[in-house]
């Protein structure tokens, strides 16, 4: 019994994980239709920035910072140099980001070996509240706060105001005066910085090496097929409601099972809900 | 009419190269190993089907090629333990054949299922996906969980699949000792005339009513879907088609590899394949057989000479392609030359 | 829109250039190898293969053992080769994937005419060679500890079977009074026959399995698990998870607060290589059993260790499977000194009943099964991430693959 307790607070950590390693791509893949196949790359990133920096004075918390923006400016270069002349060939910039992501996964093998390296969790992140390890409550508030920020973000400035603008129509936008490849590059640069915050919060419970990108990038997409493209609340929902399923369903079959399972409910959720939880409504015709 | 005639002489060539010439030019390791391409080719051509010629992006063509090659593998396993149990469920703890097992006693059953598994399973996800018209990424990006979720249970079924391991050691292959060099290079020409026959196939049915019908609904599906037609339906049976054609595939796999396992039909050897496709030339059905076996012989040759730099330049190679050359290889070639396809 | 267009245009030639000279290095290829091929071993070296993943997930695991081979090869040539000729490896990649290990492996029979090969690490792929082995009457040198069940007239195994890891790990926490037992391991055929051999075991010595969890290889969310393990109580951990999954799970066990001393977890998949990634404070305490630990005090031992950091760095360690692939090359070349020749067949009779001292202690190949006598040592990981022995199991075991010897493992096979 006290399992199935404990089990509900796994769910949302579990789910506050998929919201992290996700939230990225609610924006990339939401607002511009790119899917990026190299953000679990960009994720990587984050967790070696950790590792790079645990023993400066910054400590952890500034190695947040840094990844998000180191992750971010590969997003940046990563737009400039060749998803901006893709727009609009989603299937092309798939292919060409998977290139991408294996050419930064022997990259990363060539720089620092291929065997995981060691990120030392910091002595404040030690202990745990019942079932609950620090680490997991503050990749729970660490989600929590990042999704505030871009709520914020997208609701309380000019700056959000474009975006969203975009997002909605972009040759309407474009139309309005709005320098839409000026937005689409801060649009990148936000999405794959958060992937390297999440790369700096998975350095708390997971292997840092150079596949590490590899064994998150598929959960991830799932979560925003559900949530429905660049929709903030079902990103959340999304996220909270697979992770959710996945605790139960392993806590009551096994981890294998489980993946199954989840894989099977989105197939059965997208016949209720063909473009997931939100839609963004639109007359135009794609 | 020139351009289709050239496109005769250039498809009897070929055949006349890969039947004649390469058994005779290649020794039998490489030989086997071209066989081993062309079954990629196969799987290819129905990437060029479905992608090329549909627009379906699908990066779970591995979960067709695999049930293919289970259903051909498992027959052989069969066929192999005469009345006993298959060796690996020996080691696994299963003390009676799965009921599952049982009809693939019978060849004629488990060439049937070759065919037939991957075209339902592709009817069935086809039906669930299309109706609802989720197509482009989000297609995309379901096949691939798709392929995900297949492995991770191929792989929990261990005695009923032999689990990572996957199948491997077959001794007979319809009467043939399958290690042998002779059963090997029958099993090459065997390949490539189902390739060919395959392509044909594939041609006539581009050219035919439903072909056009399909580009229709690549370039623009609503404008179809107001015409009077079902894209849905249109795009199911071409999906069907492509997943069939990669189930036969596996099913040659089999013998010519000797192994099918989960790790070849998982996320990256799907993807790979679709590189493969656009490499070659996305558009067309031969760009798509000619960069499956281009791919599948620098991939050996890197992994045999510089095995640290294949992934630098797999992951180059396509970046190039996707952005300076979409229409891959033979968008290249053809340029300058007739269109053959 | 147009812009694009023309831009590609230009580029159009240049590509075509580059995949011009992609083709002519592929035919180039072809050509070369077909040339090569046909080569026996000529004068004055024997050739060998190493098939090993140089590239993929296992590559981790697998480079250190090829290197260990290689540093083998070199110091017999050093000494003066075997029956007067030089060593020459033809080093291949397994690429982390089972067909490209059948494949290989044919490449190196079949073209390279390699005496023999060593090689593999994964159950999956030496199950993948077996056939290739077999059918082609060549030998493989497998190095890592595996699952048992299996005995190839063309396969030497030269890490532990199960008798000589597994039971001895059961034996040291059944002589610890572990009586509850807990097992977790990746969703593969290793894991699943050594949980196998664990629960015949623990029926019948009165320990009491209280679950058994697979994960899938690569998992990497452990919470649903540490709660399944903390709410079933076990005196022990039995850890069958392989690779990366090693560095998520002990992570996450340890950040809940169970630490080693309440409730031990026995790996039998983390050697001294692993302890880095995962991190020695989240792992130290924790209980190994291996044959052989870089710590182990034997003079072959410290010239091993000491060859091995000269070649490769003083940051390296040995471990377990190293050390195995090190002692495997040796074996060979003891066994093709005995018969006079690099002969398959020959090399094979000679084989039986080779005893040399290695690192790990003495080794004595068994002629029967062609697996080793081995040492079990049960190991304790340090804060400085090396593995001090506990127990050790006295003198060599004798290899027993089925387990025939087991009265309680009867209904196992």
């Amino acid at each position: 019994m006290e399992g199935l307790v404990n089990q509900l607070p796994i769910g949302l950590s579990i789910g506050a994980v998929l919201l992290l390693i996700a939230l990225g791509l609610t924006f990339t893949f939401g607002q511009m239709g790119v899917i990026n196949m190299a953000h679990g790359e960009f994720i990587m990133a984050g967790a070696y920035t950790a590792y790079l920096l645990q023993d400066q004075p910054g400590g952890f918390l500034g190695s947040l910072v840094v990844a998000f923006v180191v992750a971010g400016l590969m997003g940046l270069i990563l737009e400039r140099l060749a998803i901006r002349h893709f727009y609009g060939r989603p299937l092309d910039t798939l292919l060409l980001t998977w290139g991408v992501s294996l050419v930064l996964q022997q990259a990363a093998r060539d720089l620092f070996g291929a065997p995981n390296v060691q990120v030392a969790s910091p002595s404040w992140l030690r202990g745990s509240l019942g079932i609950l390890p620090y680490n997991r409550l503050f990749i729970m508030a660490l989600a929590a706060l990042s999704v505030v920020a871009i709520w914020l973000y997208l609701n309380r400035g000019a700056q959000g105001r474009r975006m969203r603008a975009v997002m909605q129509n972009r040759q309407l936008a474009a139309v309005m005066g709005i320098n839409t490849g000026r937005v689409d590059q801060r649009t990148f640069f936000i999405g794959s910085g958060l992937a390297g915050i999440a790369g700096v919060a998975l350095t708390l419970i997971g292997p840092v090496g150079p596949t590490l990108g590899t064994y998150y990038i598929v959960d991830a997409f799932l979560v925003v097929v559900a949530g429905g493209l660049g929709q903030l609340r079902g990103a959340v929902l999304a996220a909270v409601a697979l992770g959710l399923l996945n605790s139960y369903a392993e806590f009551w079959t096994n981890a294998s099972l489980a993946k199954v399972i989840v894989f099977a409910a989105i197939i059965g959720f997208l016949q209720y809900r063909p473009q997931g939880l939100f839609v963004l409504r639109s007359r135009a015709l794609t | 009419m020139r351009g289709a005639l050239a496109g005769r002489a250039i498809f009897v060539g070929v055949a006349v190269l890969a039947l004649v010439v390469m058994p005779l030019l290649l020794e039998p390791f490489r030989l086997g190993l071209l066989a081993k391409y062309l079954c990629y080719a196969i799987v290819a051509l129905g990437i060029g089907l479905a992608w090329g010629q549909g627009g379906m992006l699908t990066l779970g063509q591995g979960v067709f090629f695999g049930l293919g090659g289970y259903a051909m593998g498992m027959y052989l396993k069969l066929n192999d333990a005469g009345g006993d149990l298959p060796d690996f469920m020996v080691w696994s703890g299963v003390d009676r054949l799965p009921a599952l097992w049982e009809p693939f006693r019978n060849p004629i059953f488990a060439i049937a299922a070759v065919l037939v598994v991957p075209a339902a399973v592709a009817v069935a996800l086809g039906i669930l996906v299309f109706r609802q018209r989720v197509r482009g990424a989000y297609f995309a990006i379901l096949t691939q969980a798709l392929a995900a979720a297949m492995v991770i249970l191929l792989v929990g079924q261990q005695g009923l699949t032999g689990g990572t391991n996957g199948l491997t050691n077959f001794f007979d292959f319809f009467g043939h000792d399958v290690a042998a060099e002779e059963t090997q290079r029958g099993l090459y020409i065997v390949v490539a005339v189902v390739l060919g026959v395959l392509y044909l196939a594939a041609w006539q049915l581009v050219r035919s009513r439903f072909g056009r019908l399909l580009l229709a609904v690549r370039d623009g599906e609503d404008r179809v879907r107001f015409l009077g037609y079902n894209p849905a339906t249109v795009k199911t049976i071409t999906f069907a088609i492509s997943a069939a054609m990669a189930g036969i595939a596996g099913a040659l796999f089999v013998p010519v590899v000797g192994i099918i396992s989960p790790a070849l039909l998982g996320v990256v050897p799907s993807l790979e394949l679709v590189v493969a496709v656009a490499v070659g030339g996305r558009y067309t059905l031969a760009g798509a057989v000619l960069g499956a076996v281009v791919m599948g012989y620098a991939k050996t040759y890197f992994s045999e000479e510089l095995p640290a730099a294949w992934l630098y330049l797999q992951g180059a190679l396509f970046i190039l392609v996707i952005s300076l050359a979409p229409k891959g290889i033979v968008g290249l070639l053809r340029r300058r030359g007739h269109e053959f396809a | 829109m147009r812009g694009r267009i023309d831009e590609e245009g230009k580029s159009v030639g240049k590509f075509l250039a580059a995949i011009g000279v992609l083709v002519l290095a592929l035919a180039g290829c072809a050509g070369q190898s077909s040339t090569s091929s046909g080569g026996t071993a000529s004068g004055d070296t024997i050739k060998v293969g190493i098939l090993h993943s140089l590239s993929g997930t296992m590559a981790i695991s697998e480079v250190t053992v090829k290197n260990a081979e290689l540093l083998a090869i070199e110091e017999i040539n050093a000494a003066g080769g075997v029956l007067g000729k030089k060593i020459q490896p033809i080093v291949e990649d397994g690429a982390s994937d089972w067909p490209t290990f059948a494949e290989k492996a044919t490449k190196l029979i079949a073209q390279d005419h390699v005496a023999t090969v060593f090689g593999g690490w994964t159950s999956a792929s030496r199950k993948a060679m077996l056939p290739v082995f077999e059918k082609r009457k060549a030998l493989l040198w497998y190095p890592v500890q595996y699952e048992g069940l299996e005995s190839s007239p063309y396969i030497f195994y030269t890490g532990a079977t199960t008798n000589q890891q597994i039971v001895p790990g059961l034996d040291y926490l059944k002589e610890q009074g572990k009586k509850k037992l807990f097992l977790v391991g990746s969703d593969y055929v290793f894991p699943r026959t050594a949980n196998k051999i664990i629960k015949a075991y623990a029926a019948a010595n009165g320990m009491e399995i209280l679950g058994e969890e697979y994960t899938p290889l690569g998992h990497t969310e452990y919470s649903t698990l540490v709660n399944k393990i903390v709410e079933a109580k076990p005196d022990a951990v039995f850890n069958t998870l392989n690779g990366d999954s090693n560095v998520a799970f002990f992570k996450q066990l340890k950040s809940t607060g169970i630490t080693a001393a309440q409730m031990p977890v026995m790996s039998v998949s983390v050697a001294e290589e692993e302890v880095t990634g995962i991190g020695v404070d989240n792992i130290a305490g924790q209980l190994v059993a291996w044959n052989y630990y870089q710590t182990t005090e034997t003079p072959e031992n410290q010239k091993f260790v000491a060859a091995f950091k000269a070649k490769y760095g003083a940051a390296k360690v040995t471990s377990d499977p190293m050390e195995a692939g090190y002692n495997a090359v040796y074996l060979w070349a003891e066994a093709v000194k005995k018969a006079g020749t690099a002969e398959v067949e020959a090399v094979k009779k000679a084989a039986g009943g080779i005893a040399l001292a290695r690192p790990e202690g003495l080794v004595t190949i068994d002629g029967e099964n062609q697996h080793m006598y081995k040492t079990a040592r049960i190991g304790v990981i340090q804060p400085d991430g090396q593995i001090k022995e506990v127990w050790n199991s006295g003198k060599p075991i004798k290899p027993d693959p089925y387990l025939k010897t087991y009265s309680w493992a009867g209904g196992l096979v």
